[in-house]
């Protein structure tokens, strides 16, 4: 069974196609190896096996009667826990989302759906995809296939570590600074994020609305080609889908790039670069050059600005993106009777005492419903990002901060408009180190933060962005390669990243049984 | 102005909300009827579900546009949409999408006039005029416990414009008459039916006093007056306001400007017939406004602008100014038919036309069509005689051909039979009365009433009446004027 797991997609969907494998088979395949490894891993929160199974018995039948099928039919998929699927607890791995079940269908999920993709579960994430390191979840920790004491990257973590640890061959993320390619790269793994409005937003828990793109997690870039062709395309539910039509990425992606042109930043090679990180980094610029591209220097002058941009642009949108979270419509809301007469006490209190000013300046119990349900609803990260966000856009701080931050972002799409004019891709690292340890970072944010330094330009630029595994480290751990290509080169950036991965052999499975015995 | 003796201005300035007459939503497919049962008019958009996306309805924008050139605003190249974020229970997102630094419509005006001239023709500044959605319904009592509130969202997301004047108003009848002009103005573009029982339009007004006093002129603290359901209700509140202000200043001596003086928010009491101050802490924060990051901007160009406003037909100020004097109507008679709206003029201008008579059309139509409308609560597309038919009947009237009172009857035939004149006299039994019969009868009548032609003769003229009286009863076809003619001078040459 472990082999069966072990091929591509692409390949998988010959075998179904030619019936050497059925749906139900390989669904009871990543079940397995999910019951065997999730309890260690975790990155599931929730897995539909008793639903994937069926599904898979009837596209199993429709296949042998020889009705037509999805694009995808009988590929396993997971899903990331934001985005909404009709009935299934969409939790965005908060608790003020714990018990919500959309009402509807998110577009990608439809799209995946109608693809006859099997939707295995729903993975792990930072709260509201706010984190790199998939600690900020309400619910549980994720771990590393490759080290289970260190984190898997985020927010998808959950979604690239499913993938690592073969679990399913496919997943869906989002990425708001780097979440699908930050994980991928840990995890080492392949992650696309799309160019902002490749793939529609509806139905995604919006983050921050003018940086989110939903993105696949794959083992080859053959294989995040095939389902990024189901999740692209123009959607009327989504102003901000561009109306463009979908190239046959899966198609094209085997293509070899004629006279390649690929450029280098140095503003890249920076002190906080890990060694071994940019040796990879290196390496892979060689083999490029041994595929016959010119490579090329280009500067991205105004890159060093854009985690401060990144940090006020991304928190702004989500203070406004989460002000629904107030207790009153759907969501958690906070124990009504503990909260009153917890209110009613401190009134008392404050008429024994006679402290008038005070007892104006008490909740009203709508005040008190509003900051108790969203004290108890969010975790730290999120409140912070609420905290900051709310600054940022406050009366007197807004032209200083944000109008400020727009202007950068304007300024670092200039310089990529201007870098692409030379290259075609534009080559880097993804992180500026392998995956660090649980608990390293999560009492520092700004070290989190300045994790991000590598992808949250591609958000900014609204641009596509890939991560492919380029090498290990000492440790074992898996290093990414980042490349990006201008809006809607999406075709360039799968056809540039599948050069890269024929000429080389990263793709490994992680030692996770050796991991176990490891574990005292 | 005031019994104390010191002069003042009213500077008031109004706000207007009216509600779109789109059939969906502003961001959403969800329908805008009213009185629909709560909470049936929704979806996942317009309760702000998480991961919905908001869809620009393009009609509303079309329409805020017409309504924004009737205003004779400029009009932004490029509009956006904003958030404005506040927290409240019938604000299912936290925030409101509205138009915050590039409204539709920018520095326009309205002319207002008073057929009853208790002030001169004026125009009043627009400030701003954009669109934005509206909130939810919250039937909300604090005090009996959250469980005991409910709220509506069948009107969250409706689209709103909000037109905002400037503080040209001077007097709470021109406050008035403002409202009602841009009602009208509102119900000729199709923009809206502005019905304030169904909340389609609402009224919020920025209001203080310009006092003169011996040391210079002073301004009161400027008071935002809310909660006025009627155009009645804003002419009262504002009266009642301006007196307020200007017996607190007297009292207080506090103006604008003044250290801790700000503008503040009062609700206007309809039963009490009093404003009241809000609290404090329910007054407005910051609302930190910020680009919309899930919509497109919009973007107008000239052809699309130059179109739109081709495509505005005659408003209601260019039409009373044409009924005046293309038609030679007193200007109460062009307010009262260009009130009725334009499917009403135009049945007019085609009686007009046809008749020949302008002034006898407009007559008739104020008079005995407005009223059979209005009874039966029909407009005047329903009415079942055409203005053809009714041009001939006035015709008839015109020539000597049927009394006034004969013709009443004759159109009042007509509507309730839906027949022709034609049908109407008959059914009526009217026939012309020729001059010798006339004549005959009339002799008959002072040979008859010698008590009365004696009457008469002592100059008793009014005595002839009861000769008219009599005439009809004998023959109901009789013209009253011409019987009283005709006996006067019979009487007249029999004395000689
Ligand atoms: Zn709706």
């Amino acid at each position: 069974m472990t082999d069966l797991l072990e091929h591509t997609a692409a390949e998988l969907l010959e075998l179904l196609n030619s019936g050497q494998v059925r749906a139900v088979e390989l669904v009871q395949a990543c079940l397995d190896q999910i019951a065997r490894w999730d309890g260690l891993v975790g990155a599931f929160l929730q897995v539909g096996a008793e639903a994937a199974l069926a599904q898979a018995a009837q596209i199993d039948r429709r296949r042998q009667v020889g009705e037509p099928v999805g694009p995808l039919a009988g590929l396993p998929v997971a899903i990331k826990d934001n985005l909404c699927t009709l009935n299934v607890p969409t939790t965005c791995a908060s608790r003020m989302l714990a018990d919500f079940r959309p009402p509807y269908d998110a577009t990608v999920v439809q799209r995946l759906k109608q693809a006859d993709a099997i939707l295995l579960g729903r993975t792990n994430m930072d709260e509201f995809a706010m984190g790199g390191s998939t600690e900020t979840s309400a619910f549980q920790k994720t771990r590393n296939p490759w080290d289970f004491e260190r984190i898997p990257g985020g927010s998808s973590g959950g979604s690239a570590a499913c993938v690592a640890a073969r679990m399913t061959p496919l997943s869906v993320g989002t990425d708001t600074g780097g979440s699908i390619r930050q994980p991928a790269a840990l995890c080492g793994v392949v992650g696309l994020k799309p160019t902002y409005g490749r793939v529609s937003r509806y139905g995604l828990v919006a983050f921050a609305s003018s940086l989110d793109q939903i993105g696949p997690l794959a083992r080859t870039v053959e294989d995040a080609a095939l389902l990024l062709e189901v999740l692209a395309g123009h959607d009327p539910k989504d102003s901000t889908s561009v109306p463009r039509p979908v190239p046959p990425y899966s198609k094209t992606v085997g293509e070899k790039l004629q006279g390649l042109r690929i450029g280098v930043v140095p503003e890249h090679y920076t002190e906080g670069l890990d060694e071994e990180v940019a040796q990879a980094v290196q390496e892979a610029v060689r083999v490029y050059r041994s595929l016959g591209a010119t490579i090329r220097e280009v500067h991205l002058p105004h890159s060093k600005y854009a985690v401060a941009a990144y940090y006020i642009i991304a928190p702004s949108e989500a203070s406004s993106n989460l002000a629904r979270y107030d207790g009153v419509h759907f969501g958690y809301r906070t124990p009504e009777q503990a909260m009153r007469a917890q209110l009613e006490a401190e009134e008392a209190l404050l008429r024994r005492t006679g402290n008038q000013t005070a007892l104006e300046e008490l909740d009203t119990p709508l005040v008190r419903m509003f900051r108790q349900t969203r004290s108890e609803g969010f975790g730290a990260e999120v409140k912070r990002r609420i905290m900051l966000g709310t600054y940022a856009l406050s009366a007197g701080y807004y032209e200083a901060y944000y109008l400020k931050a727009l202007k950068v972002r304007r300024l670092i799409r200039q310089d990529f408009d201007q870098a692409f004019q030379e290259v075609d891709v534009i080559l880097g690292p993804v992180t500026p180190s392998p995956a660090f340890r649980l608990g390293e970072k999560i009492d520092d944010p700004l070290a989190m933060y300045l994790f991000d330094l590598y992808t949250v330009v591609t958000n900014l630029a609204g641009i596509c962005g890939v991560s492919i595994p380029c090498g290990f480290s000492r440790l074992g751990l898996p290093i990414g390669l980042h490349l990006q290509a201008p809006a809607f080169e999406e075709d360039r950036l799968l056809r540039a990243a599948a050069m890269f991965q024929q000429a080389t052999d990263w793709r490994r499975r992680p030692p996770l049984e050796k991991l176990v015995a490891r574990r005292p | 102005m005031s019994d104390t003796g010191l002069a003042y201005e009213i500077w008031i300035g109004l706000e207007v909300h009216v509600q779109l007459l789109t059939e969906s939503k502003l961001f959403c497919g969800c329908s805008t009827r009213f009185g629909a049962p709560p909470n049936t008019q929704t979806c996942p958009v317009c309760i702000g579900m998480p991961g919905v996306l908001p869809v620009m309805n393009r009609r509303a924008v079309e329409l805020a546009l017409r309504a924004a050139l009737a205003l004779n605003c400029q009009i932004a190249r490029l509009t956006k949409w904003d958030r404005k974020q506040y927290y409240y229970p019938d604000l299912p997102k936290g925030y409101q999408i509205s138009q915050y630094d590039l409204p539709i419509g920018l520095d326009g005006h309205l002319e207002i006039e008073d057929p009853k001239g208790r002030f001169p023709r004026k125009q009043i500044r627009i400030q701003r005029v954009h669109l934005e959605e509206d909130a939810g319904k919250s039937m909300h009592d604090e005090k009996a416990g959250l469980a005991d509130s409910r709220i509506d969202l069948n009107r969250a997301g409706t689209p709103l414009l909000e037109i905002v004047s400037r503080p040209d108003i001077r007097s709470p009848e021109e406050a008035k008459a403002y409202l009602e002009e841009l009602k009208l103005l509102m119900w000729y573009l199709g923009v809206s039916d502005c019905n304030m029982q169904e909340g389609s339009l609402r009224v919020d007004a920025n209001v203080n006093i310009q006092i003169s006093t011996p040391d210079g002129p002073v301004a009161t603290p400027i008071v935002e007056v809310k909660n006025m359901n009627s155009f009645r209700a804003v002419e009262r509140a504002m009266a009642y306001e301006v007196q307020r202000q200007y017996e607190e200043y007297l009292r207080t001596g506090r103006k604008k400007g003044d250290p801790g003086v700000h503008k503040t928010t009062w609700l206007w009491d309809d039963g009490a017939e009093i404003t009241r101050p809000m609290r404090s802490k329910e007054e407005s924060s910051d609302y930190r406004y910020f680009p919309d990051p899930d919509l497109a901007p919009v973007v107008f160009t000239e052809e699309e602008i130059e179109s739109a406003r081709q495509a505005l037909g005659e408003l209601p100020a260019s039409l009373r100014r044409r009924l005046q004097t293309d038609w030679g109507l007193p200007a109460y008679d062009a307010e009262v038919l260009v009130g009725q709206g334009q499917p009403f003029v135009d049945y007019f201008l085609q009686t007009a036309q046809s008749c020949g008579d302008p002034k006898l059309a407009s007559n008739w139509m104020q008079q005995d069509v407005l009223r059979l409308l209005n009874e039966r609560g029909i407009t005047i597309q329903q009415y079942p005689v055409s203005a053809e038919e009714l041009a001939r009947l006035l015709s008839k009237v015109r020539q000597g051909g049927l009394t006034t009172s004969r013709a009443r009857e004759v159109l009042a035939r007509m509507v309730a039979d839906g027949c022709s004149m034609e049908a109407a006299i008959q059914a009526l039994g009217i026939t012309e009365v020729d001059e010798s019969e006339l004549l005959a009868l009339c002799e008959q009548l002072v040979r008859e009433n010698p008590k009365t032609v004696a009457e008469v003769r002592q100059g008793k003229l009014k005595a002839i009446g009861a000769l008219v009286g009599q005439a009809k009863k004998k023959n109901p076809n009789v013209d009253p004027a011409r019987v009283q003619q005709s006996c006067l001078k019979l009487i007249q040459e029999s004395g000689q």
